[in-house]
């Protein structure tokens, strides 16, 4: 007898029933108050910023000639086909694009032989270098930048880098603009590739490649043809990421290109947003993240169907390491010559341009200081307002805002990781399911700095008739941003988390008499903790570094030492500036070192 | 003591229908065992039992207590039911000893601190595995891990205990011991089991009934011998036995209250009194004479009655050997106890008594004439 779903008259009983069913479960009151939350933080803050876009503000509205709040195209006109589109739009737009596939060009070669050589060469020291090999990514990407700027800098922005203080004439088009951009990005997002090729070079199962052995192919045939076809779906993806990255990327760009005028998207958005007509900046980050969107879902359509063999052969404990030979030596130098460049050298600079009085002028006795670090201001052999950051009061409000930043924002992700984790796995297949993972991969597609300014046009009023009061310019804010911004990373790491709780261990509570709460505390908690931590630190360190997300909305107040040492850069305190990047750089390794004792793996952050 | 009663459940996942019209009802004491190949429907069955699904259509009843009536979304929650499930992954939970683990249960229902201590030692007795008490799951071997979670099942004293492939990650020698242990806890429990599996040799040993599955289907319910004598249909017919029965082809004729069948073998007639209540078609029609390897017995030398058959080939095992065997153009099995030694394409004489021969209706696929 074949029976259908039918629909059934009405009946109260059943109705009070089935309202109970709902009610009565914690969980579906949970992801009911999720999914409002989730959208309440994501998705109207992208409609308002659309909305914005099409209003006219107070700012514009004698121009425009239109009443404040009435609808209008005149922002979408001057960034699309205005007089000025070129500046504001298509030339930036034109910079991002050259600088991320330049990024893409140089970086994803480079990560990928390094994730070969980390998982499959027997090349010496692989235990030290696969440490090695990841410090350069630890360091953030605008600390990289002035690096490159204590190496490179000329007479251009007034004070001499180390080469131009050796009296080597170092050109413009080298020190700043779309080169020097390339290279520290390259420098910082060859971790993608390198983390995404080396988890799948240690997934792939080695009798594969022993069969083309067998077969009679020699070793730059079965890497032509057997290991590179299987890893090509996760180079790819790496492109993806560093593309969709490096577009959006704010401080690189900042520090490198805005002092001879070379912009990018990222940068001259954030020109628009702080001074006039800020909706214009708002359709730019549009722009932005329609890029992002663009370049994501089609890679999606090409190797979607592809990627399924990414992971193939599950046996991949087993792994045989391919002889070098005579490569062995070449490869080794240029190892120890990637890790000179990117990680000694410019650390080397770094910290010792904190000691000069001024910069490029040598390490003479007569041109070294303590004073940067902790000099007063009455102290200084050059003019300066500043004292030495130890002395310098805003210093001592920076490192307290850093960690008052990195540590409520980092409990709260890692919190509401764990938890949108759990509904992302518990509903998999079900519609709120797929639903919060959506949701929750919105903030991904966004730059930093289109992010926030997104939730500054969101938040610099009251909203809901003050029911969420004006947040603009505080602190609370800008942990509202760091933490949403976080989502995407935050729930991968709780969704990996909660797969590995099998859904049996929760029912066999269930048939124990347990209730949500119950299970809750006494079975899933206790065996999420580790990857509760681990994801907790990860977050913690991404948020420490973060610059390009909170630049919009830091003041003097709320500003933290990544955005302290921004500023001291563009006001020419080079040296303080270093000092300042130099403290955060010890501030993320000693937090990269405790995150390892608790086995966070680096290979799940973004 | 309960008796569980299933009507007309109906299961969705979205459009898929995997639970269609499932009527059951589960005797006080029973060992009953839901059987067929993965994916029909028997561990959703289990789980609609148990309250981890819930089904879209029908009612169940424990001892007439209404569970699940669907048609007023009523469900009783699973701790209510007055059940225990053992998982075929065995659910252990890893961050508890096994002392944890069997009182977690006992704990949260508020017994008594000495009750508490009572059932858990003697749990662990019946499953003898004292010694364990304070390892970590990991610290088990499969079989003990096994022990664990039934122990901790029973604990509760449940008044149906539920068993979803609980052996199927055990190897072959564990597999039988344990079969042994399960059928002692039933006969020392007095429980009503309920017990998932594919693997038909758990199900005839160890089952006072079988309800066998079939795409979402209960295609039949019968005691373990019942079914393996006289499968409803050709597809359990197929499914129950090893090896696997022999299928010939023939053609059938029903006259005068007789069943006269026509195969390369030989021709029966089989009378009223064996045949099943379906429908027989008129005149004649194609039938499947299904007869099991055990009841092909060999001679070597010819005698009253036997037919000549040839030697396919020959399998002998120890203590079994099984002979392919060929009458015209079809190929058939026997099963003999023992060594046996023919060669191939030796012409041997089988002996087959019809009354052990199972006769289905082709078109149908139906059993018509049953075995005795």
């Amino acid at each position: 007898m074949k029976r259908k779903r039918e629909r059934r008259p009405f009946n109260k009983t059943r109705l009070k029933n089935q309202i109970l069913n709902v009610v009565k479960n914690p969980f579906n009151m949970i992801v009911a108050i999720s999914l409002v939350v989730l959208f309440c933080l994501i998705v109207i803050p992208l409609l308002q910023m659309v909305a914005s876009t099409f209003t006219v503000a107070k700012s514009e509205a004698k121009r425009i000639g239109d009443p404040v709040g009435s609808f209008t195209l005149y922002y979408w006109r001057y960034l699309l086909v205005g007089k000025l589109s070129g500046a504001t739009l298509w030339g930036p737009l034109k910079n991002s694009l050259v600088v991320g596939v330049f990024t893409v060009i140089v970086s994803v070669p480079l990560g990928s032989v390094l994730g070969w050589l980390m998982v499959r060469s027997d090349i010496p020291g692989k235990k030290l270098m696969g440490m090695l090999v990841v410090i350069p990514y630890m360091i953030p990407s605008w600390c990289k930048a002035l690096a490159w700027l204590a190496v490179f800098r000329n007479k251009t922005s007034g004070s001499l880098g180390f080469l131009a203080g050796l009296g080597i004439p170092i050109p413009d088009w080298l020190a700043y603009g779309p080169v020097a951009i390339v290279l520290c990005m390259s420098l910082h997002y060859y971790a993608f590739s390198y983390i995404h090729v080396s988890s799948a070079l240690r997934s792939i199962n080695s009798e594969l490649e022993e069969m083309g052995e067998i077969c009679g192919a020699n070793k730059v045939q079965i890497l032509k043809s057997i290991t590179l076809p299987l890893v090509l779906p996760s180079i790819l993806s790496a492109v993806v990421m560093t593309l969709s990255k490096s577009i959006g990327t704010y401080g690189v760009a900042a520090n490198l290109g805005s002092r001879i005028g070379y912009f990018t998207l990222a940068t001259k958005m954030k020109t628009f947003i702080n001074g006039s007509p800020q909706a214009v900046g708002y359709a730019m980050s549009l722009v932005l993240i329609g890029l992002a969107a663009l370049i994501i879902f089609s890679n999606q359509r090409i190797i979607g169907v592809r990627k399924s063999y990414a992971t193939i052969g599950g046996k991949g404990g087993r792994s045989n390491e391919m002889h070098l030979g005579g490569a062995k030596v070449p490869l080794m130098m240029f190892l120890v010559v990637f890790l000179f460049f990117a990680m000694v050298a410019p650390m080397f600079v770094l910290v010792m341009e904190t000691f000069q009085v001024t910069t490029g002028n040598g390490y003479g006795p007569d041109n070294l200081t303590l004073y940067n670090w902790i000099g007063t201001v009455d102290e200084a052999r050059t003019y300066t307002n500043y004292a030495g950051i130890f002395k310098n009061k805003e210093f001592g409000s920076a490192v307290y805002n850093t960690i008052r930043l990195t540590f409520i924002g980092s409990i709260i992700t890692a919190l509401c990781g764990q938890f949108l984790g759990y509904i992302s796995t518990r509903g998999r297949g079900k519609w709120y399911g797929s639903a919060t993972e959506q949701l929750v991969f919105v903030p991904y597609l966004m730059s930093g700095v289109a992010f926030s300014s997104m939730y500054v046009a969101m938040f610099s009023q009251a909203r809901l008739g003050g029911l969420i009061p004006s947040l603009y310019g505080t602190f609370t804010l800008i942990v509202l941003t760091s933490v949403v911004k976080h989502f995407p990373f935050a729930s991968r790491s709780g969704t990996a988390n909660m797969m590995q709780i099998a859904v049996e261990l929760e029912e066999a509570a269930d048939i124990n008499g347990a209730n949500f709460w119950q299970r809750m505390g006494k079975i899933v908690l206790p065996l999420a903790k580790n990857g509760f931590i681990s994801g907790f630190m990860l977050t913690f360190i991404s948020i420490a570094k973060e610059l390009d997300l909170i630049i919009i909305m830091m003041d003097k107040h709320t500003q933290t030492m990544s955005y302290l040492a921004f500023t001291y850069s563009q006001e020419g305190y080079n040296q303080m500036a270093d000092a300042i990047s130099v403290c955060v750089l010890l501030f993320i390794l000693v937090c990269y070192i405790i995150a390892n004792r608790f086995g966070a793996d680096i290979g799940k952050a973004w | 003591m309960s008796r569980i009663e299933l009507k007309h459940i109906d299961k969705f996942y979205g459009d898929n229908h995997v639970l269609r019209d499932i009527n059951l009802v589960i005797e006080d004491g029973d060992f009953m065992t839901l059987l067929g190949p993965s994916g029909c429907g028997k561990t959703t069955t289990l789980r609609v039992v148990s309250g981890l699904e819930k089904p879209q259509n029908g009612v169940m009843t424990i001892d007439g207590e209404e569970m699940i009536n669907a048609d007023l979304a009523f469900y009783a929650e699973p701790s209510k039911r007055g059940l225990n499930l053992v998982f075929q992954s065995y659910a252990l939970w890893p961050h508890m000893t096994v002392r944890e683990n069997i009182a977690f249960g006992l704990k949260i229902q508020k017994l008594p601190k000495d009750e508490i201590e009572k059932r858990l030692k003697d749990s662990l007795r019946m499953m003898r595995i004292e010694e364990y008490i304070d390892r970590y799951p990991n610290e088990l071997s499969g079989g003990q891990q096994q022990r664990v979670a039934i122990a901790r099942a029973v604990a509760s004293n449940p008044k149906l205990l539920l068993l979803d492939e609980p052996l199927s990650n055990l190897d072959a020698r564990l597999r039988i011991d344990m079969r042994s242990e399960l059928q002692r806890i039933h006969r020392e429990l007095g429980t009503t089991i309920i017990y998932v599996t594919h693997d038909q040799v758990e199900a005839l040993t160890m089952s006072t009934k079988i309800a066998l599955f079939k795409a979402g289907e209960l295609s039949q319910v019968d005691a373990p011998m019942d079914l393996y004598m006289n499968p409803i249909d050709l597809e359990a017919a197929d499914f129950i036995g090893n090896p696997r029965i022999n299928f010939l082809e023939g053609t059938g004729r029903y006259e005068n209250g007789k069943l006269m069948v026509k195969c390369e073998l030989k021709d029966y007639t089989f009378d009223k009194a064996d045949m099943t209540d379906e429908k027989i078609p008129n005149g004649e029609f194609p039938v499947v004479v299904a007869i099991r390897p055990e009841q092909v017995h060999i001679t070597p030398d010819a005698e009253p009655g036997a037919l000549p058959v040839k030697v396919y080939a020959n399998q002998p095992a120890g203590s079994e050997t099984l002979v392919s065997l060929q009458a015209g153009k079809s190929d058939f099995l026997s099963k003999q106890i023992g060594l046996a030694q023919y060669s191939i394409d030796q012409t041997v004489y089988v002996h087959i008594d019809p009354n052990k021969i199972n006769i289905y209706d082709a078109k149908s696929t139906r059993l018509i004439k049953r075995a005795k």
